[in-house]
């Protein structure tokens, strides 16, 4: 009778204990952001672990990245299988951490890192932490990105059960966070966001002056701990400046950058500069105003950037190889039924068609 | 650390672990560390206040506890020697001795409150009439004041005194009394128990009982769905309100004085669930400090009802002192003789009770509205006390008036006069405060209360309709409590209910309750008291 007992309340709190779990499992899966939908940049970091882990080279970094560079004209003109690992306003240290949980999959030949990113000493927004952070797979790397990264009223805690955060998102459900409630839509090409529409620049940057132009302490620190990454697992580092207006780059900034690159012994590409060289036409290829590249500048660059990556660092084509085929011959036909959309979704004609 | 934090709750987590695989007679020096913990990091400066309130309490009370024993075996050694007058002079002498050890004591240890929480009330009462002779400003001290010290100084003289009067033998362990002392869970907001009743369980060894240990949390459970279902929600909108007494009065006033008055529940009665419960998960039995105190149909039935271990501190450590001191007694015979057999017998209470209002008002803060908001209590029992035969005549005229109805209307006019005072909580400037109360009295602005307006006070439509919920909730367990123990109720049901109400509102206080980014996590309001 006893022994009837024990096992009958052994499996009363077996059973409770699974429903607790079950029920908040699926709450947290429910609540937490899908960004599929308006802001998708929370979406981008998570897409990189659905992918085969062979690629040439990795961009690191923020939208200027990600939205700059397009991994598919890469792979269509030169056959570099290349990967942006970038979100909104993503800092330097995480743009580190998010190299070395990189780095665990695969050791590609280039890393290309734009160093926009150097302007911030500390985190700025929790939005942005969570948006670089959340899509991250648990490892030594994010814990050391959300420690890198908490702003004073964060905790460690909300990153590990994000229902902590998004408890009180259930007045703001959608259909889809049901929809995608286990497994959510690619929003990226390779990390790539894409943007098809014009918006020409309207007016010269200025920059407002400011008190103090040198980076700060953590940034540079980041910076080190990427070079000294690189190093360690021969990797070559490139540092760019992608060719946006805005934020404003300033030449105390660039000065600082062109002697850490000669010190360090690493090339460094300021794309501003090269206007000429880029083609890039900031009546035609940016979609707001100089910020970011639309499709044609994202185009643009990669096939300058394709060019230089294979003349100095001699990367090769890898077109012919079979998986890589097949798996690009997917990407492109998507990358391709996206810029239809876009075209019909902005009333554009697409002029290559 | 806030009862609110993940720091709190993990730091309970540990202790209760550690608590119950400790051998049960190490388990009182663990809550000792823990609180000691537990204060420091509440800041390190802190610790200086409270040790020197504990050590100095406890070797008062040793000393006068021992003076009692020597006075006792003095008396007893010389029963045959002493003759009748000859003892009544040791006696008196011995009382003075002791009396000096408890003066000096209460001295240090009120005179610590009174310096650290006091001193800069005192300077600007100076500056402001030092105004009126054009004189320069003294500058204010800003002095830090300790977490809790008003709650541990009163529990700390409470003993004291009961020492001294002997109806509580002295602790002979510093680190036991200082347990008392610091307890964690009740050193922030109370309640303000006795050494008598705390030190029963406080110190003995506890086996590990599920049923305790689930208790407790269940009753944690319970206040953190106030505190931060109600409470945190509510705070927006009563921030906003009265926040600024120009854009929002007449009609936003009553709304702000009623959403006061419910944060104020939530939060108080909360924070004590919180305390309550974590020391019932940790087998030691504190003392309750609220029954259903906006069911009151009186203000008085509302101070037996509301913050009882404040209320019975000063009924027991300043009433009973005052009202039985040989000046009182004099100022008795005094307005007998003046007034009468019925006023003279009336006077010296309503003067002792003026000390006891005036003192509890300074108590909840260093401030005149504090003040005001003591002797207005004090002015309405005063008043009610003195009407007291006419109610009696009115209801034997009408002994229908005692029905439902009338209990109903008691109620919500008890609740409506608890509104109006809770609004000197509110206000540092009694002026403004006037003025909004005021203000309801003129307001043409009724219409807000059904145009939208409300949901331009940082809450949304959504935000109204879960504190409806919540409200509603609390107001039904309130109910069901007339009963008795609700969580005894609910236990006796079958598991599966069990499961489905605990674990239903583990998940409205995870779902719903305001806490983490995007809220503004609010300090407990009886903390900065």
């Amino acid at each position: 009778m006893e022994k009837a007992d024990q096992r009958r309340r052994f499996v009363r709190i077996a059973v409770s204990a699974l429903i607790v779990a079950g029920s908040l499992y699926l709450l947290q899966r429910l609540l937490m952001p899908k960004y599929v939908d308006g802001i998708v940049e929370g979406a981008f970091v998570a897409e990189y672990y659905r992918e085969e882990k062979d690629h040439d080279v990795i961009f690191i970094g923020d939208c200027e990245v990600y939205e700059n560079f397009s991994p598919v004209k890469l792979w269509q003109e030169y056959g570099i299988n290349s990967y942006i690992r970038g979100s909104a306003e993503q800092y330097i240290w995480q743009s580190y951490y998010l190299l070395e949980d990189t780095l665990r999959y695969e050791t590609p030949d280039v890393v290309v890192f734009n160093i926009q990113s150097l302007q911030f000493n500390e985190s700025q927004n929790e939005a942005y932490n969570r948006m670089s952070i959340e899509g991250m797979k648990w490892s030594p790397s994010k814990v050391g990105a959300i420690f890198a990264s908490m702003k004073e009223n964060e905790h460690f805690l909300d990153y590990v059960f994000p229902i902590l955060r998004y408890h009180s998102r259930w007045s703001e459900l959608a259909p889809t966070d049901l929809e995608y409630l286990f497994k959510t839509k690619p929003v990226t090409h390779n990390g790539y966001y894409m943007r098809v529409d014009v918006r020409p620049v309207e007016s010269e940057t200025q920059g407002r002056i400011l008190g103090d132009y040198s980076f700060g302490d953590k940034a540079w620190e980041y910076l080190d701990r990427m070079d000294a990454l690189c190093r360690e697992k021969g990797v070559e580092l490139l540092l760019i400046k992608a060719p946006s207006l805005y934020p404003y780059w300033y030449p105390e900034w660039e000065e600082q950058v062109e002697a850490y690159a000669e010190a360090h012994d690493r090339r460094y590409i300021n794309f501003l500069e090269i206007q000429d060289e880029t083609g890039i036409d900031y009546n035609t290829d940016t979609y707001d105003a100089g910020l970011h590249m639309n499709l044609s500048g994202a185009e643009k660059l990669a096939v300058w950037l394709g060019r230089y990556l294979q003349t100095e660092f001699g990367l090769a084509d890898r077109r012919g190889e079979a998986a890589l085929d097949a798996a690009w011959k997917g990407k492109i036909a998507a990358y391709d039924a996206e810029i239809e959309a876009q075209y019909k979704l902005y009333g554009m004609e697409r002029k290559d068609a | 650390m806030l009862f609110t934090s993940y720091g709190f709750l993990g730091f309970a987590a540990v202790l209760l672990l550690l608590y119950y695989l400790l051998p049960k007679r190490h388990q009182w020096k663990l809550l000792l560390a823990a609180s000691l913990v537990f204060y420091l990091l509440g800041g390190a400066w802190a610790i200086v206040y409270i040790l020197a309130t504990a050590v100095s309490v406890w070797y008062a009370a040793l000393r006068i506890q021992a003076n009692a024993a020597q006075q006792s075996a003095y008396l007893q050694a010389h029963k045959d020697t002493l003759d009748r007058e000859g003892k009544k002079a040791y006696r008196a002498q011995q009382k003075r001795i002791r009396r000096r050890w408890l003066t000096g004591c209460l001295l240090l240890d009120l005179g610590i409150l009174a310096v650290v929480k006091y001193t800069d009330f005192a300077i600007a009462n100076v500056n402001a009439v030092l105004g009126l002779f054009s004189k320069g400003p003294l500058p204010l001290l800003h002095i830090l004041l300790p977490l809790g010290i008003s709650f541990y100084t009163f529990q700390a003289v409470g003993y004291l005194i009961d020492v001294y009067r002997g109806s509580q033998p002295a602790e002979r362990s510093l680190p036991r009394f200082l347990l008392f002392v610091s307890f964690f869970p009740l050193v922030i907001q109370g309640p303000i128990s006795r050494f008598g009743q705390l030190s029963e369980t406080l110190y003995a060894g506890h086996p590990y009982d599920g049923g305790t240990v689930a208790r407790g949390l269940q009753r944690m459970l319970w206040g953190y769905f106030k505190k931060l279902v109600v409470a945190d929600r509510i705070v927006s909108a009563v921030t906003v309100i009265l926040g600024d007494v120009n854009a929002y009065h007449g009609a936003y006033a009553l709304v702000g004085m009623v959403f006061y008055t419910v944060q104020l529940y939530a939060d108080f009665t909360g924070g004590i669930d919180i305390t309550i419960g974590l020391s019932e998960a940790l087998g030691v039995t504190v003392q309750e400090n609220f029954i259903r105190p906006y069911f009151s149909k009186s203000l008085k039935e509302y101070w037996r009802r509301w913050h009882i271990s404040m209320c019975s501190w000063f009924r027991d450590y300043v009433f009973y002192p005052v009202s039985s001191s040989k000046a009182m007694q004099r100022f008795a015979r005094f307005s007998r003789s003046r007034f009468g057999e019925a006023v003279g017998r009336r006077l010296p209470v309503y003067v002792s009770s003026f000390v006891v209002w005036f003192a509890t008002g300074i108590w909840h803060g260093a401030s005149w509205n504090f003040i005001v908001w003591g002797l207005l209590n004090w002015a309405i029992l005063m008043i009610s006390e003195e009407l007291e035969p006419l109610y009696a005549r009115f209801h034997a005229k009408h002994p229908g008036a005692g029905g439902l109805g009338w209990r109903l209307f008691a109620v919500g006019r008890t609740f409506l006069l608890i509104c109006c005072l809770n609004l000197f909580d509110c206000f540092a400037n009694i002026g403004d405060t006037l003025f909004m109360l005021g203000s309801v009295l003129t307001a043409r602005n009724w219409g807000i209360l059904w145009n939208g307006a409300l949901l331009e006070l940082g809450l949304t439509g959504v935000d109204y309709a879960v504190l409806a919920g919540a409200v509603a909730l609390m107001l039904t367990v309130s109910l069901l409590g007339r009963r008795g123990s609700v969580r005894a109720q609910i236990a006796k049901r079958p598991y599966a209910v069990r499961f489905i109400v605990w674990y239903g509102l583990f998940l409205l206080v995870l779902l719903m309750g305001a806490y983490g980014i995007g809220y503004d996590a609010s300090q407990f309001i009886y903390n900065r008291f």
